[in-house]
């Protein structure tokens, strides 16, 4: 009887709040002359986009605007998801070098950039390391790839699947692809700091395999490098995977730091848009439900893979 | 066994023992000298810019805007009161944990690490006063809380052991009332004036935010993580979708959210002003994350625990908080002042929805012509300060996660 008492007591209670938060803001709402309408995503934006993967002008309606913020979003998310990886996994197993400096600089750098907050890192990236990049032939080359303030030019296949590097042309750089400024900030800065992350995640799973393991290997005449890939990793896989779900989702949840560095992700063409439409309900529907379809995406990736690494009964 | 069987007891002397670290084999010797140059190379180029090359007159001109914001001149003093109460505080509660029975086995009164934090202390007060350029009177001010702390911290570690038991029991009790003084010293009210929470700034802003948002979230979250636990489907479920709910989304969205839709949420002239409801969002945000960490130590307590309690008569609300919860919350430590030091980071995003926060004033101060191109100079500031405290709070949870969890070998000692 007193637990249906305390359901029932706090069921009631979370009802009412409801019932009073929503009917204050229909009664607000309508005194505002914003009831809910979504008709409004088909009028022109009046606004242009500094960076869109698909063609977008200001004449065209609010709700292209907003899907060439989230086709940015998911751009940043998925280099940055590769990026971040290959650098954890890198920094996480330098952790079990036998080199003494190794070790202790990945530990340095994990110990670095986790207790410095994220948007800190954002700006330093943009503010003060790519737009102080220098111009023209100054620019920083390095194989395959130029960084200018101008933006990042990387070779790349060109017309009939030539591959062309960055070249010079009047004083401008020309390549077949070319990254922004404020992407390569963002870029960089997620990557840096969700790598600290994965490293955790990846030295606890190799922590997590017997120690016997190496020895084994090293005993059979494999190399510390082929133990790591070859007889290690793959145990140490079934550790990693889930804890690498959650490094997954908060990376496409910073993503939405952009607007700090000037990227035009999804959040930041959701602000604009509510600036100019006062339709802060809706936008925000929106923008929620967005990241909460890419986390369920990335959650249902990776539990496919977490199926594939884990050990099976046969 | 007779002396001579025994293995040689030859331990490497610290030069061999570095020499096999960092030339083990021709690829490690490789990789040694690389990492060394870089490292070397790095270092000298950062000495070079912070010794000649930067400009602080950016930090040294806005120290007060960094430190408290735009908080009138005429009420500081509010807050130097309020920092010396904090200061011998500090120092009485460092004392007395030096005090405590466990602590004095070592004989020490000032054991290495203490030895340490005093020294950084007295170096922070004699140098950074005189980096900042501030004032005399100000440097008097910042010397006597640094001597505040140290003889708060000497005379308890000193005498502290002799007071009576209800005495030293009050002294943790002094943190929640010097909460509330604070509180009323910073924002006014009993007779001293009032200062609207859009004059605080800085560093005053994103403490204020991130102590509220941390005190608030702590049983936010248990009462979340009890519920998410509980055998009664309406509160589980109700506490499943709030903590998913949250943790699905990002931060920034959130506080979007509050800044825009919170206004129409609550009837006309109840909704906070624009610092609070950052606040609010902040704690409602952490909360479920904190709630997630205890989660996972509660799940870490045997069922049996919780039974045998239930099995002696205690009633629920007893088992739970006199069996279950000092165990989980041993467990759940570390995870829960992770979540901690998250939220102090976190307080930066106040800057993106036009708060002047610590990361807020930075920007502010750099839109000033006269600071044009300065960022290096007051990011690299920032990025110590936050290091410096996060790191802090790390070593302070993996010190007080020793204390809690005695070894075996320091138990079979006692």
């Amino acid at each position: 009887m007193v637990p249906f008492a305390v359901q029932a007591a706090a069921g009631l209670l979370v009802l009412v709040i409801v019932a009073f938060l929503l009917g204050n803001l229909v009664r607000n709402l309508t005194a505002a002359g914003l009831l809910l309408s979504w008709s409004w995503l088909d009028n022109p934006a009046g606004f242009d986009l500094a960076e869109s993967s698909i063609p977008f002008s200001a004449s065209q309606p609010y709700w292209l605007a907003l899907l060439a913020g989230l086709v940015n979003t998911l751009k940043v998310v998925v280099v940055g998801l590769v990026g971040a990886t290959l650098l954890g996994t890198v920094v996480g197993s330098a952790a079990f070098s036998t080199n003494g400096l190794l070790k202790r600089v990945a530990r340095s750098y994990v110990e670095l950039v986790r207790n410095i907050p994220l948007l800190l890192q954002l700006v330093f990236w943009y503010f003060v390391v790519f737009l102080a990049l220098p111009n023209g032939a100054d620019a920083i080359q390095l194989p395959g790839i130029v960084l200018a303030k101008s933006g990042l030019y990387l070779g790349w296949f060109g017309e009939g699947w030539q591959w062309q590097l960055p070249h010079l042309q009047e004083g401008v750089w020309q390549a077949p692809l070319r990254l922004t400024v404020e992407f390569g900030a963002l870029l960089t800065g997620l990557v840096v700091y969700t790598a600290a992350f994965i490293a955790e995640v990846v030295r606890g799973g190799i922590a997590a395999v017997p120690q016997g393991q190496w020895e084994a290997a090293r005993s059979l005449g494999f190399s510390p490098l082929v133990t790591l890939r070859r007889i290690v990793m793959p145990q140490a896989l079934r550790v990693i995977v889930p804890g690498l779900n959650s490094q997954y989702i908060s990376l496409a949840k910073n993503s939405s730091l952009a607007v700090a560095c000037g990227y035009t992700d999804l959040y930041s063409v959701a602000e604009t848009t509510l600036n100019q439409t006062g339709r802060a309900v809706e936008v925000v529907v929106l923008l929620l439900g967005s990241y909460l379809v890419i986390d369920l995406l990335i959650s249902a990736l990776m539990n496919g893979l977490n199926a594939a690494v884990q050990l099976k009964d046969r | 066994m007779p002396a001579s069987f025994a293995p040689p007891s030859v331990s490497p002397s610290r030069w061999q023992r570095l020499r096999t670290e960092l030339f083990g084999s021709r690829v490690d010797g490789l990789i040694s000298i690389a990492l060394g140059a870089a490292l070397v190379a790095i270092a000298l180029g950062l000495l070079k810019w912070t010794f000649f090359q930067a400009q602080w007159a950016v930090i040294q001109a806005n120290s007060t805007l960094f430190a408290v914001g735009r908080y009138p001149i005429d009420q500081q003093w509010r807050l130097w009161l309020l920092t010396g109460l904090l200061a011998a505080a500090s120092g009485l509660s460092w004392g007395l944990l030096r005090a405590l029975p466990r602590d004095q086995t070592t004989g020490q009164l000032w054991p290495f690490n203490d030895r340490l934090a005093a020294g950084v202390l007295v170096a922070l007060a004699l140098v950074a006063p005189l980096w900042l350029q501030l004032s005399l009177a100000i440097q008097l001010r910042w010397w006597g809380i640094t001597a505040l702390v140290l003889v708060g911290r000497w005379a308890m570690a000193r005498w502290g052991s002799g007071l009576p038991r209800g005495i030293k029991r009050l002294v943790p009790l002094i943190w929640p009332g010097l909460y509330l003084v604070g509180m009323v010293l910073i924002s006014g009210g009993l007779g001293l004036i009032q200062v609207a929470p859009s004059q605080w700034g800085g560093l005053l802003l994103t403490l204020v935010a991130s102590s509220f948002a941390i005190l608030i979230c702590f049983p936010l979250g248990l009462v979340l993580a009890l519920g998410r636990r509980s055998e009664l489907p309406l509160l589980r479920w109700g506490s499943v979708v709030y903590i998913e709910f949250i943790r699905g989304a990002p931060l920034i969205t959130l506080l979007f959210l509050g800044q825009n839709i919170l206004g129409f949420l609550l009837p006309g002239g109840l909704a906070p002003d624009r610092v609070w409801r950052a606040a609010w969002v902040l704690t409602f945000f952490a909360a479920a994350y904190v709630a997630e960490a205890l989660r996972s130590g509660l799940a870490a307590v045997p069922r049996g625990q919780l039974e045998a309690a239930q099995s002696l008569g205690m009633t629920m609300p007893q088992s739970l908080v006199q069996v279950v919860l000092p165990q989980a919350l041993r467990v759940a430590l570390p995870a829960v002042v992770g979540q901690f030091i998250t939220l102090l980071q976190d307080t930066t995003l106040l800057s993106l929805i036009g708060l002047l926060d610590l990361l807020g004033t930075a920007r502010a101060v750099m839109a000033n012509p006269a600071f044009l191109g300065k960022s290096a100079e007051v990011y690299l500031v920032l990025a110590v300060l936050f290091w410096c405290c996060c790191a802090a709070l790390g070593l302070g949870s993996r010190a007080l996660e020793t204390r809690l969890n005695p070894s075996d070998q320091t138990r079979y000692q006692r």
